[in-house]
């Protein structure tokens, strides 16, 4: 059962850090304002979950585990909230997202 | 090579560094800033200085940044580009880096336990701290017993930037409701037609500022068992209003916590710092004695690490938010 | 080249420190030179703290099993100095806003430019 809990841990360890690195290169490479939003909200809530729930097997019930979780819930809360109001702001101060060309018929 | 990840991140630092060199955006400079002071915290972290750690994250990526915002929002959010480079900064930045890259070769290593620092004093308080305080965190117990006189003249320093700021911007409200809010609330951009975007923010905030204010309050009595203690309490209590004031402006802000009050709990947390020393002056021990203040010597020294803890979270939480709040109300006239 | 893993971090500091100190001096606009002031606050603090820790130590809590600490000491000096540093950054800005308010800019030349005119 150790075993178990010690290799799955290890590997949402694993899966947080390369959804954090994805993130990185998506702020990087994606064309538009509003896209590098989803990048980097990738990062906030799937990378920093993953890591976190891979930390919180490690630790167990312990009062570390029960503090790690509720940072889980908080980081959930805020990191969207973020994302929203920085979005919100750019699309205010006239920032018009990247559309794609309309087809052409005929 | 002992720590990798130590090694990673103080190059990310010297990389953010050349960047905020570089960036001619200011708001990016700001932005780029954050990050600078949050890598600084992890850093910290692993050099196991976790209260250090917990201020700068508080500080450096909370506090300032909003101040650098609010200056921007007040002056201009763009340096003019220059034209050619500045050889005789770079001459006196060159020579001065190689001296002192200079002087380090003498150093210890990083981590040598028979370094001169690790020598004389601080073993000496390792040693005797949890016996004669009882307090786990010893940095709480330096801070505030054996070096307690630095804190008192570290929250006179807070008090008199606070006095600067007010001296330097405070508007005159004799005018009626001349001023213009420089931070305009969520509801009244663009005419109120943010009505309903506003609303996430708002309910958001509604639900974690008493969270927030909760966590201070843990971090400012929990400071003698783990990282925590008056400053960063007193940052977390600002930053709680400061969000208060991004959300639903400053006209409501003042409202909730009226400047005056502040004002007086900007003295009140100094006075009662002071005020514990003149106790401890008036049951028969010496200036900032805690032994004095119980029957019991480690009770008295909990009992006045207590006041002066509370003091300096007063202080610093009511300074932060008074300049936060000065700067806000500057305006445009 | 052990002598360079060992001294590392002071030297990280010290180059932060003159990206700092460049800032500070090379740069024309108000705030960037306020910016560059923090970063070189910050190198010290990294400076002082580097000196602190001591290999195989924890943080200076004091908890069970636990033989070795960092040393305490630097630890509340830079916590002073940043609580410090953010009060004097303040007054700093508050001085920019009042600058910007009564010449119109906050770039160096151009103050000067102004001054020398009135004079």
């Amino acid at each position: 059962m150790d075993i178990l809990i010690y290799y799955t841990s290890w590997l949402l360890l694993l899966c947080g850090a390369f959804f954090c690195a994805v993130g990185g290169l998506g702020i990087l490479r994606l064309p538009d304002f509003y896209s590098r939003q989803h990048a980097a909200g990738i990062t906030d809530t799937l990378g920093a979950a993953l890591l976190l729930i891979g930390l919180i097997l490690q630790a167990g019930l312990s009062l570390v585990g029960i503090k790690l979780v509720m940072i889980l819930l908080f980081l959930l809360f805020t990191s969207p909230v973020a994302t929203h109001t920085i979005a919100q702001a750019a699309l205010q101060s006239g920032l018009k997202p990247k559309l794609a060309e309309k087809e052409r018929d005929g | 090579m002992s720590n990798f990840v130590d090694i990673a991140l103080l190059a990310f630092l010297a990389l953010v560094a050349l960047a905020v060199t570089r960036t001619l955006n200011l708001f990016a400079t700001v932005a780029l800033t954050g990050i600078y002071s949050l890598l600084m915290a992890s850093i910290f972290t692993t050099l196991d200085a976790v209260d250090v750690a917990f201020t700068e994250a508080a500080v450096g990526a909370g506090i300032s940044t909003v101040l650098f915002l609010a200056t921007m929002a007040l002056t201009t959010s763009h340096e003019k580009p220059h034209h050619h480079h500045n050889w005789a900064a770079i001459m006196a930045t060159l020579i001065t880096g190689s001296a002192l890259v200079y002087g380090t070769l003498d150093m210890p290593h990083f981590g040598d336990p028979q370094a001169p620092i690790h020598q004389h004093v601080a073993p000496h308080y390792i040693e005797i701290s949890p016996n004669e305080i009882g307090v786990p965190n010893m940095v709480t117990s330096v801070l505030a017993t054996y070096r307690g006189y630095d804190t008192l003249g570290e929250t006179a320093v807070i008090f008199t930037a606070c006095m600067a700021v007010l001296l330097l911007l405070q508007r005159d409200r004799r005018g009626g409701n001349r001023n213009v809010m420089a931070v305009p609330d969520a509801d009244q951009r663009r005419g109120g037609q943010s009505m309903q975007h506003a609303m996430i923010l708002r309910v958001f905030s509604k639900f974690f500022i008493p969270l927030i204010f909760l966590f201070g309050l843990y971090v400012q009595f929990h400071g003698d068992y783990g990282p925590g203690g008056g400053f960063q309490a007193g940052v977390i209590f600002a930053s709680g209003f400061i969000l208060y004031t991004l959300v639903f402006g400053l006209e409501k802000a003042r409202q909730v916590i009226p400047p005056r009050t502040l004002q007086a709990l900007v003295a009140f947390g100094l006075l009662l710092y002071a005020g514990t020393g003149i106790a401890t002056l008036v049951m028969g021990g010496q200036f900032l004695e805690y032994k004095a203040l119980a029957h019991e010597a480690t009770h008295g020294e909990h009992l006045g690490i207590l006041f002066i803890e509370l003091g300096v979270g007063i202080t610093v939480a009511a300074v932060m938010t008074t300049i936060f709040f000065t700067f806000a109300g500057r305006g445009r006239s | 080249m052990s002598d360079f893993w060992g001294l590392y971090n002071y030297w990280i500091a010290i180059f932060l420190m003159m990206v700092g100190f460049y800032n500070v001096i090379a740069r024309g606009n108000l705030i960037k030179k306020l910016i560059g002031l923090n970063i070189f606050q910050t190198s010290v603090f990294l400076l002082y703290i580097s000196m602190g820790k001591v290999e195989g130590g924890s943080a200076p809590i004091v908890g069970a099993g636990i033989s070795s600490f960092s040393n305490p000491l630097p630890h509340v000096l830079i916590l002073t100095a940043i609580v410090v540093g953010v009060a004097t950054t303040s007054v700093g800005l508050a001085l920019v806003v009042r600058i910007k308010e009564a010449y119109g800019t906050i770039e160096e030349d151009e103050l000067i430019a102004q001054e020398s005119v009135t004079q």
